[in-house]
């Protein structure tokens, strides 16, 4: 009973030592950083290409290429848009799945994982926080890409008011909040992979193999949602309505599809989630 | 979760086996309870949302159809749904790569033609925005993927706005309402009109209880045909207690299955829209093609190759005209006077063997010829150059012809 109380008494401050420390951790990783760097280049890359396309005065794009990019040369914001939506599909829920894949079971091969359960911290607590880790780094990552996306913009592109897909005008200030709030529901996309990668990181002890499966279903799963047979599955795929933070920059904004995306992403979250704990409390930590 | 906290301490060597196992399959519980509940909130809350329909003061069809007729709704916002399944050959990539190829730039069309893009509206699930604020102010946009197609009118321009390419088109209106009448229907009010035009004392109308439709009370008109031979099985319209308004149509054909046109507002608001909403100036580096430049294109190019094509040919063929039988089982027949009509079997070749294979072989009084269905509409075409079209059956298009001989 004395070792119950204890753990209870230093919990919060155990909880955000152990955060603080996680977060360290993974954001020191060479590993992270060259992840993050990707990120980075992606809007450099598009950017660029679309400034030497369009250097003899034509129009980009001309309908392919994705979303948003015909816009970027007469706003440097729409780079943003073009970054996030070109990224979304792969490269982001990519690095999310490496650093969630990893989490439990790159400790559990490097035999690290019973030191930090050495800690009276308690498995429920280890794993919330190596969660609430994941998604700082769906968040810093997303903000990486729009952060570089902007910059680029801004230093390739003018600046100013902007046309919404719709039509109407708003203001440059408007548009940037727009982005930001575009940035986090990107990020809040990202949750249910984060869940799912955790969940997969609990089943072995191998960190490449954790991260392997993560990123083969982050391939397999948009191949399913482009079958037209199996349509009835697709409202169920984690990222069937990852693309409706589009719909953010219509006037009015069109809600449906970005709170069934939410509210898909809170269900990921959950099933996975306590998937994860399920398997996870009652594991054999052997190494 | 704190219960369990005190056994992450405890080791499974300290618990006996099967207790333990037992134990560990218990925390499975946890997630599947979890998937349950969602997946059964999911499939339950459009159900209880469907259920319960209002009790509105009973009504006869023809105070409804005077209602339908009176309203005014000058003002109004919305999200509208269309879904049409016309049965029509699904061709797929093909059909897009000739749309492609008829709104290719140069060739006179531009990607912000409006009789361009709202052809796209025949086949398959859409999602349209409208916005009206008297008649010198409309928005009608298409939703696509990460991109938009807005028709904007504002007194006397009409703009179209293609974000997907950032290409606009201009024209300019004298007359607000003509240009209106040229586009193709796209509101559950442009259908109704439409459906209601056609009664008369072949037509049974009732109404037929209400529903909720948008979150607003209806009542729901239903149109049938009194006669047989009609493809069309039943017209439903659901109309808006308060202005009239219709929120919904659904046309469902005789042969059953799902509907062949389904239109309804998911939203609707009948508060003035915000001015901006029709406020457009063309954003700096896009396109503009000007609507006279359109028309200049497709002089250009010789014939019109792009999507009006097939409703200038459908205006030319009505030319020589003529409707056979009454009521929904009227059949048009005009002849287009290549004698020998259409190339089938052998005699054509391989045109003539995939056209074919389309359609059906007929034989009748009035000799042989090919039917081509679609869910909706059948046609006839003879091999003497004779075409027979209509929304009924490919029997009774067969004893128009004959009769029609």
């Amino acid at each position: 009973m004395s070792r119950a109380e204890a753990v209870r008494k230093v919990s919060p401050l155990w909880t955000f030592g152990l955060f603080r420390s996680e977060l360290l951790t993974t954001f020191r990783r060479w590993r992270t950083l060259a992840l993050l760097g990707v990120l980075a280049a992606v809007p450099v890359l598009v950017g660029v290409a679309v400034r030497i396309e369009t250097g003899d005065g034509s129009s980009a794009g001309g309908g392919g290429g994705p979303a948003f990019i015909s816009q970027v040369t007469n706003n440097g914001l729409f780079l943003v848009f073009t970054a996030l939506a070109a990224t979304l599909p792969f490269f982001l829920p990519m690095a999310v799945g490496v650093v969630a894949g990893d989490a439990l079971a790159g400790e559990a091969s490097a035999g690290t994982l019973r030191y930090l359960l050495v800690a009276p911290a308690g498995r429920s607590r280890l794993l919330l926080t190596k969660y609430a880790t994941v998604m700082a780094f769906c968040l810093v990552a997303t903000l990486v890409v729009a952060l570089s996306a902007l910059t680029v913009g801004a230093v390739l592109f003018p600046l100013g008011d902007l046309t919404t897909i719709s039509g109407t005008r708003i203001s440059f200030t408007e548009g940037l909040a727009r982005a930001l709030l575009i940035a986090l529901v990107v990020a809040v996309s990202l949750i249910g992979v984060a869940a799912l990668g955790l969940f997969v990181s609990t089943l072995t002890s191998s960190g490449i193999a954790a991260m392997a499966t993560t990123v083969g279903l982050l391939i397999t799963v948009p191949i399913l949602d482009q079958i037209p047979q199996l349509h009835a599955l697709h409202p169920y795929l984690f990222s069937h309505y990852w693309l409706s933070f589009a719909d953010l920059m219509r006037e009015p904004v069109h809600w449906d599809d970005l709170t069934k995306n939410l509210g898909l992403q809170a269900v990921y979250a959950a099933v996975f989630g306590s998937a994860a704990w399920a398997r996870f409390t009652a594991k054999d930590i052997t190494a | 979760m704190a219960p369990y906290e005190s056994d992450d301490m405890t080791t499974a060597s300290e618990v006996d086996e099967p207790r333990s196992r037992r134990r560990r399959a218990a925390r499975y519980v946890v997630p599947v309870t979890v998937m349950g509940v969602a997946a059964a909130t999911i499939g339950l809350v459009p159900a209880i949302a469907d259920s319960g329909d209002p009790d509105l003061p009973e009504i006869t069809a023809a105070q409804l159809i005077e209602k339908i007729a009176q309203s005014d709704v000058e003002r109004l916002s919305g999200t509208v749904k269309i879904t049409t399944d016309l049965g029509l050959p699904d061709l797929g990539g093909l059909e897009s790569s000739l749309a492609s190829g008829a709104t290719e730039p140069g060739e006179g069309g531009s990607s912000a033609d409006p009789s361009a893009k709202l052809t796209e509206l025949a086949s398959g699930t859409h999602t349209l925005r409208v916005a009206t604020d008297g008649p010198d102010r409309q928005k009608l946009s298409l939703l696509e993927n990460a991109a938009e197609y807005s028709l904007i009118h504002n007194g006397k321009d009409v703009w179209g706005y293609d974000s997907a390419s950032n290409a606009v088109y201009h024209g300019t209106v004298d007359e607000s309402a003509a240009d209106r009448e040229q586009q193709p229907p796209a509101t559950p009010e442009d259908f109704a009109e439409e459906a209601l035009k056609a009664v008369d004392d072949t037509t049974s109308v009732t109404v037929d209880g209400t529903a909720r439709v948008a979150g607003r009370d209806a009542y729901k008109l239903v149109v049938k045909p009194r006669q047989s031979g009609s493809t069309v099985g039943a017209i439903s319209i659901a109309v808006d207690h308060k202005t009239g308004m219709p929120l919904k149509f659904t046309l469902t054909p005789a042969s059953g299955g799902a509907a062949v046109v389904d239109v309804g507002f998911t939203k609707v608001s009948f508060d003035r829209p915000a001015a901006s909403t029709f406020d457009f100036t063309p954003p700096k580096g896009a396109e503009v093609t000007e609507d006279g430049e359109l028309d200049h294109g497709r002089e250009h190019s010789g014939k019109p190759e792009n999507a009006p094509k097939s409703q200038e040919d459908l205006a030319k063929g009505l030319d020589g005209l003529k409707m056979l039988g009454e009521g929904w089982n009227s059949v048009a027949t005009f002849d287009t006077g290549g004698e020998g009509g259409l190339p089938t079997g052998e005699a054509g070749g391989d045109l003539g063997g995939f056209l074919g294979s389309l359609g059906d072989q007929v034989k009748g009084e009035f000799g042989t010829g090919t039917v081509f269905s679609t869910r909706l509409v059948n046609a006839l075409i003879t091999e003497d150059g004779k075409v027979y079209v209509g929304a009924v059956t490919k029997d009774a298009l067969v004893k128009a012809a004959d009769a029609g001989k």
